[in-house]
This record gives C-alpha cells, sequence and structure tokens, in this order.
C-alpha cells in the first residue's frame, strides 16, 4: 500500500483521500476548521461545476463546494491500494 | 410598559443591547441558534406563527428576528440567532451568535442540528456547551434522516451530551411539543453553569488552569471562566472587545490576568505551541469529540447515502447539461408566467375598467366637480386598476414557481454553475443567489447581499443588483414585449417567441452584472475574490400547499400592496400634473417636451423619459403614467386589451425601436426608491447609494444610445 501527497484539487472525482495538512492560514484557515476539515478529514470530491471550477466535495456528509484556490491549499493523502500506477 | 431585561436581572449586562419586550417578569427569552440550512427558521416559524417581528442586531446589518409563543401559561421570546458553522468569531454572524450567547441572558438555547449531518451540527453544539449548561438540542428534519436510513439514538446522545435531545421534523411539526416540554423543564430548572469540559490536552490544560483561577474571583460565576481562560489563550480579540463592553472593564488591564496570560502563553511557547496552533487545536479536539459521539450514537443503513443527490445533480451541474438546463428552467418559468397570466389579466382589466364608466357617472349623480371625477377616476382608479390588472397575474404565478425552485434547493445549484463567471468578474459566488431574490424585488435582493460576508463583494453585489428586473418591471417587459414583437403572431408561436424575449432579456441583465461586476473590480474596488464556500444542500420534496400560500401572503400581496400605495397617489400626481395647463401645454407636456430630445437621441420619447423619473417611487407605475400622459394629449382609447394599449403606442410615434429601447431602459436605469433607501441604509453611505443610482442609469443611457443610433445609422428603420 502506497500513500501519496497530492493538493485537493488534483484528486480525481470519485476518489476518497484524508486531509494531512492545511497549507492556508488565517481566516481561510479557520474557515476550513469550521467545516471540520482537519488532519485526517476523508473528503471525496463529487462532482465539477461546468466550467471546473469550483468543485463540489463530500465532507462530513455535506456537499460543499470549494474553489480552486481554496482546495489547492489542502493537503490530502491518497492510499493506492489497487495499483501503484494511479495519480501522481 | 413592557419590562426590559435589565429589570429582571436574567443577564449579565442587557441582552447585548437588543431590545427584547417582556410581557410579564416571567416570560422566558429562549435563543435559537443552529447552522445554516439545518430548518432553523422552520422551527421559529412552527413555534411562534405569525406573531414575530424582525429588525437588526444593534449597530450591525444582520436581521434579527424575535417572535413570542406561549406554552402551558408561560410566555416564551425566541430570539433567533444568525446560522453558524461555530462560535469562532469569524464573521459578524459569529460574533452575534457568540456574543447573544454569552452575554445575552437567555434563560435557555435551543440549538438546532441536521440530523442528515450531526457531526457537523455538533461542533456548534459543544463550543456552545463550553458557554452554558441551558441548552436543548433539537435534531431536526429527522424525517429526512429517516429516509436516507440514517438512525441517530437520542437517548444515547442526550446521555453523551450531558443535555436533553429532542428529535423533531419541524416541516410536519412533528416532535416540536417535545421540544416545548424540554424548553419548559429547563427554563423552571435552578440554573446550572456546568458546561461540557473538553480535554485540550495536558498543555493547553495546565496553561488554562493558571488564568482561569485567576478569573474566578473577577467572573463571579457569570460566564464560565475556563471557556474565557481557553479564549485569552487564543487571544480571541473580538471576545476581548465583546467582554469590554459586556462586563464594563477591561480584563487584560487586570495586572494578574494579564500576568497570567503572560505565564500561560509563555509556557505554552516552550512546548512548541504558538498561538496560532493553539485554536488549531482546539477546533481539532472539539471535531474529534463530534466524531467519536457520532460513531456511537448514529448509524448509517446507508453507506452513500448521497446517491440520489449526487445523481441530480451531476445532470443539474454537469458541464454538458447545467447551463442549459438552467437556461429552460428559467424559460418555462417565464412562459408559464406569461401563458397563464393572460386570461386572468385580460379578465382583471375587462373587469376594472368596465367599473370606470358607472364611477364617472356616478361621479356626474353626485354633481361633483369635474377635476374632482378626474383626479379619482382617471387619476388614481385608472393607475390602480393597470397596477393590479397586469401585476398580480404574473406576480401571482412567478412567485410560487420561483419559491418552489428555492425550496427544492435549487437555487446554490445556479450559484455553483455560475460561480466560475462571477469569479472572473472578481465577485462572490453567492451573487447569483443575491440577484435571484433580485428577481422578486431588488430591495429584498439588496438586503440579501448580507450572506456575502466579505465587504468588497458585497458592495459590487449590491451595487449591480438593479440589473435584475424586479417584479414591478416585468409586467411593463411582458406587456411591451407581446405588443410589439409577438402581437403578430398566433397562439403558441406568440408566447414562445415572448417567453424568447423574456430570458434574453434577463440573460442580457446578467451578463450587465457580470461586466460591471468587473469593471467595479478593476477601478473603485480594486480587489482580488476571496475565496469562500458554498453548501449545496439536500434536495427536498418542495412542500407545495405551504409554498403557494407563503409566496402569495407573504411576496404577492406584500408586493402588490406596496404597489398600490405608491399608485394611488401617483396616479393623482399625475393627473394633476397632465392637466393643469400653462399656456396651451400641460405641466408634463412641458416637462416631457423639455427632455424630448434627449430621450429621442437615446431612442425614448420625452413622455418615456418623464415616466420612467415619474416612477421612482415604484416601477410598477411606469406604463400607467405613459398611459396617462398620452390620453391627456387628446387621443383618448378604451383601454380594455394590450392590442387597444399598442394602437395608443403606435399613434404617439412608437416604432418596433421605440419598444426596444423602452425594454433596455426598463432594465437598465436606476433604482427605485425603496431600494435606493435600502441600499443607503446596507451601505450606511449615501456615496454608496448615488453610486448605485448613477452605475444603472449611465449604463442605461449608454446601451440604448448605442442601441438607437446603430440602428438608424445602419437604416434598420
Amino acid at each position: 500500500m502506497n500513500t501519496t501527497q497530492i493538493s485537493l484539487d488534483k484528486l480525481p472525482i470519485g476518489k476518497k483521500a484524508n486531509v494531512s495538512a492545511l497549507i492556508s492560514d488565517g481566516a481561510a484557515r479557520r474557515r476550513m476548521l469550521d467545516l471540520g476539515i482537519i488532519d485526517g478529514t476523508e473528503i471525496k470530491p463529487l462532482y465539477k461545476s461546468p466550467s471546473g471550477n469550483p468543485v463540489a466535495y463530500l465532507i462530513r456528509g455535506a456537499v460543499i463546494a470549494l474553489r480552486l484556490d481554496v482546495s489547492e491549499k489542502i493537503m490530502v493523502s491518497v492510499t493506492e491500494e489497487e495499483s501503484s500506477y494511479g495519480v501522481n | 410598559m413592557g419590562l426590559t431585561n435589565t429589570s429582571t436581572g436574567a443577564g449579565v449586562l442587557s441582552h447585548c443591547g437588543l431590545y427584547i419586550e417582556k410581557a410579564t417578569l416571567q416570560d422566558k427569552v429562549i435563543a435559537l441558534a443552529g447552522n445554516p440550512n439545518v430548518g432553523k427558521s422552520t422551527v421559529f416559524n412552527a413555534l411562534t406563527g405569525m406573531n414575530q417581528h424582525t429588525g437588526n442586531w444593534p449597530g450591525k446589518t444582520v436581521v434579527n428576528a424575535q417572535g413570542k409563543y406561549q406554552y402551558q401559561n408561560t410566555n416564551f421570546i425566541l430570539v433567533d440567532i444568525p446560522g453558524t458553522y461555530s462560535l469562532m468569531a469569524n464573521s459578524a454572524e459569529e460574533e452575534i451568535a457568540r456574543d447573544f450567547i454569552c452575554f445575552g441572558g437567555a434563560d435557555a438555547v435551543v440549538v438546532v442540528a441536521d440530523a442528515t449531518c450531526l457531526e457537523r451540527n455538533l461542533n456548534l453544539v459543544l463550543q456552545t456547551m463550553e458557554i452554558t449548561g441551558r441548552i436543548v438540542l433539537c435534531v431536526n428534519l429527522m424525517d429526512e434522516a429517516k429516509r436516507k436510513k440514517i438512525n441517530i439514538n437520542l437517548t444515547a446522545l442526550s446521555s453523551k451530551l450531558g443535555i436533553p435531545v429532542i428529535g423533531t421534523s419541524a416541516r410536519s411539526g412533528r416532535g416540536l411539543n417535545d421540544l416545548m416540554d424540554a424548553v419548559k423543564e429547563l427554563t423552571e430548572s435552578k440554573p446550572k453553569l456546568c458546561p461540557l469540559h473538553i480535554k485540550y490536552g495536558e498543555k493547553i490544560e495546565d496553561a488554562a488552569d493558571l488564568i482561569e483561577s485567576e478569573l474566578d474571583d473577577v467572573l463571579q460565576g457569570q460566564i464560565s471562566s475556563r471557556w474565557v481562560a481557553l479564549k485569552l489563550l487564543d487571544g480571541d480579540e473580538s471576545l476581548l472587545h465583546s467582554l469590554k463592553t459586556c462586563l464594563g472593564f477591561d480584563l487584560l488591564k487586570n495586572d494578574e490576568i494579564a500576568q497570567a496570560v503572560k505565564k500561560a502563553r509563555l509556557s505554552l511557547g516552550e512546548v512548541n505551541m504558538p498561538a496560532n496552533r493553539i485554536r488549531d487545536q482546539i477546533v481539532t479536539k472539539i471535531v474529534r469529540e463530534c466524531e467519536d459521539i457520532c460513531r456511537d450514537t448514529v448509524i448509517f443503513g446507508n453507506k452513500e447515502y448521497t446517491g440520489r443527490d449526487n445523481k441530480i445533480d451531476k445532470i443539474l451541474t454537469s458541464k454538458l447539461t447545467g447551463i442549459p438546463i438552467m437556461i429552460a428552467m428559467l424559460f418555462g418559468i417565464f412562459w408559464l408566467t406569461i401563458v397563464g397570466s393572460n386570461i386572468p389579466s385580460n379578465l382583471l382589466s375587462t373587469g376594472l375598467f368596465s367599473l370606470e364608466e358607472p364611477l364617472s357617472r356616478f361621479f356626474e349623480w353626485l354633481s361633483a366637480p369635474d377635476w374632482l371625477r378626474g383626479v379619482l377616476v382617471d387619476g388614481v382608479f385608472r393607475t390602480l386598476a393597470w397596477v393590479i390588472s397586469v401585476m398580480l397575474p404574473p406576480m401571482a404565478i412567478f412567485f410560487p414557481l420561483f419559491t418552489l425552485l428555492e425550496d427544492m434547493g435549487y437555487l446554490p445549484r445556479i450559484a455553483f454553475n455560475l460561480d466560475n463567471f462571477f469569479r472572473k468578474a472578481c465577485a462572490h459566488g453567492k451573487q447569483s443567489l443575491t440577484m435571484c431574490m433580485g428577481f422578486g424585488c431588488n430591495a429584498c435582493g439588496v438586503i440579501g447581499c448580507r450572506i456575502i460576508d466579505s465587504p468588497r463583494e458585497r458592495l459590487i453585489a449590491i451595487l449591480t443588483n438593479c440589473f435584475v428586473p424586479c417584479n414591478g418591471r416585468f409586467p411593463t417587459l411582458i406587456a411591451i414585449i407581446t405588443m410589439f414583437f409577438a402581437g403578430a403572431l398566433s397562439g403558441a408561436f406568440q408566447s414562445v417567441i415572448s417567453t424568447l424575449m423574456l430570458t434574453g432579456t434577463i440573460i442580457l441583465g446578467v451578463a450587465m452584472t457580470l461586466l460591471i461586476s468587473k469593471l467595479l473590480s478593476k477601478t473603485i474596488l480594486k480587489g482580488m475574490p476571496s475565496s469562500f464556500h458554498l453548501e449545496l444542500p439536500p434536495y427536498r420534496r418542495p412542500q407545495v400547499g405551504k409554498v403557494i400560500i407563503r409566496s402569495i401572503f407573504d411576496r404577492t400581496l406584500f408586493v402588490l400592496g406596496r404597489a398600490i400605495t405608491v399608485a394611488a397617489p401617483a396616479g393623482m400626481v399625475i393627473w394633476v400634473l397632465a392637466n393643469i395647463h400653462i399656456g396651451d401645454l400641460s405641466l408634463l407636456a412641458h416637462c416631457a417636451g423639455f427632455l424630448d430630445p434627449f430621450a429621442r437621441f437615446i431612442g425614448l420619447d420625452g413622455y418615456i423619459l418623464m415616466a420612467f423619473i415619474l416612477g421612482f417611487p415604484a416601477n410598477e407605475i411606469v406604463v400607467p403614467i405613459l398611459i396617462m400622459s398620452y390620453m391627456a394629449a387628446g387621443k383618448l382609447t378604451d383601454l380594455e386589451s394590450l392590442s387597444e394599449l399598442h394602437t395608443l403606442f403606435v399613434n404617439n410615434g412608437w416604432t418596433w425601436l421605440t419598444a426596444v429601447c423602452t425594454i433596455l431602459f426598463t432594465l437598465l436605469h436606476w433604482p427605485c426608491g425603496t431600494t435606493f433607501l435600502t441600499i443607503k441604509k446596507e451601505t450606511q453611505s449615501m456615496k454608496w447609494a448615488l453610486i448605485s443610482f448613477a452605475i444603472p442609469t449611465i449604463t442605461g443611457i449608454i446601451v440604448c444610445m448605442i442601441t438607437a443610433n446603430t440602428i438608424r445609422l445602419l437604416g434598420l428603420i
């Protein structure tokens, strides 16, 4: 089993991952914390908006849309169970 | 006279400056808190019914609603606290919520939580429990949770939290009696201040203990000293400020406390925990606690419980179908509005205008002076008849349809679909929601801009809200389009063309909003779009019956009532203007004559421009003014149908270009009086109100000027 660190915006739709770090700080960071996005939280990208930005994520049972500038500041660790070729 | 809170001594000081009128000393004040989108207002409405009033929180542009209900001979005053995710004071709403829970002196706090995502909602519950022990948890949307096969063990939850927990389905009214029972019992029991104690780890605990012991003497049990100690550690500036206001002194001016805080911070610094990590640690602990509690109390029967919503969303927001479906839905609503209002509109106008003759005769029979008959029948009555017959049917159809979309949860999807455009215009994604509100009434849309928390983007949304035609302008648009562009066609085609043109007009309005937002972001309101998140709540089966009743009473009749109160006196003034003559011409004709050269340059005529100016109190009366102006000019017509109106307009020199320019100017001109005053109030600045007046006006003049002169140059007319 391999784990890789990528930013949330790179996570493919439908693939679950767990938060490993929040890079943002200040108000943006607090807002993430309010939504329950902390180390280890499971996030799954559900679908994209027509233009691809923002993307809707399943976070603790709620569907939350995040713009790219927010999701690229959330690092997630992906576990690649079946193959090690997957996403980079 | 009502007793104010100060005399009851329930609170630390006052209700944070909020005026709460108690009928008797025994009245209980209940704070209603909760995350956004959890049905908090449904609970509020279900409990208080019509017995509520709204205002602003003192000094803030955040709405405050209070309502009353009586239960078992006790009066309860329910104070609706802004919906927030947390009490960490990241926004004005959270600050208000926290301050009211802390210092508002409520006899109990009811936190409403969403049963379908309880875990996240518990965050607010735990944070509230740190402040007060007098709390009831209301787990709402139990019916929805059941449908999604989410099973919540309320008894276990209650014993884990140590507070009463009541399950409700506020939409159907289920569980509300239990809730009222629990609230009553809580307010009658002895006050207890033994809030929940979350362990934040040894280091933080030790540091908090240091401060807490100093606080005990000063706070004297008014507020939980442990909680204040934690906040002092965190360096929560906004709470310090509120504490200062509510306690009347600055905690940090107390030497012992200041020393203790310093010492505690130092001790944390030694273990490598600078101030900004403290909050992370605290939030993380709370969230973990929520996870723990839910693990033992919530069972998901269905792992992928968002499955159905996910499928719907994939269709409604996909690259291929998202925006087309959105436009089709808009088209559908307009089509139903146009087709549906056609017949009732005709019936109403035939009915109302046929009363004109008998009314006139009645005045003759009274041998009333001719001017009195003129003012009342030709002025007041005719204006009212127009406003009612042309406005009521489209509103009575449009509002319920739109409210249905709102009720189903589709509006956040519009914001989701369009967000990219708004981001490119450096505006806030929620601006599309405030624009939707603007469809009903621009003043409501402007107030709705409060949901945008960054000041720059909020101002942009306020300044551009008028580019969405409100209900006062809809009928005008529909009438002109039908008369000039669809009249010649027959049957089904007629309504389709009308709808297409109306949809096009709206899309133009949206495009103008984006363009002007971008211009503002590049000039007077420079800045980058701030980050935000948008919650896409689950789709809900709309409550058709309630929606119709609510939209007819709350919106349709309200808007119509306001239009009538403005239209009646305006009709009188206009009749006077049109019938007082100086020399050969009426006052109205003089003014119109003065405006005429400029108006013609932008494709209108003097009377049309005059009608828009006189229509400042309310857009609904623009067409009636126009009718009266033309009729006073001597060309009398019976006005029982749109085709007769068409003849009247054509006899007064209207061409299709005049119609196009009038449509454009209807879309793009100054805000109505109510909206203008609302903008002034919301921005608390005359400057921004004037700018909001100038922006659409200048835009409208430029657009009409270009359109009219291009078409004339091209010789198309």
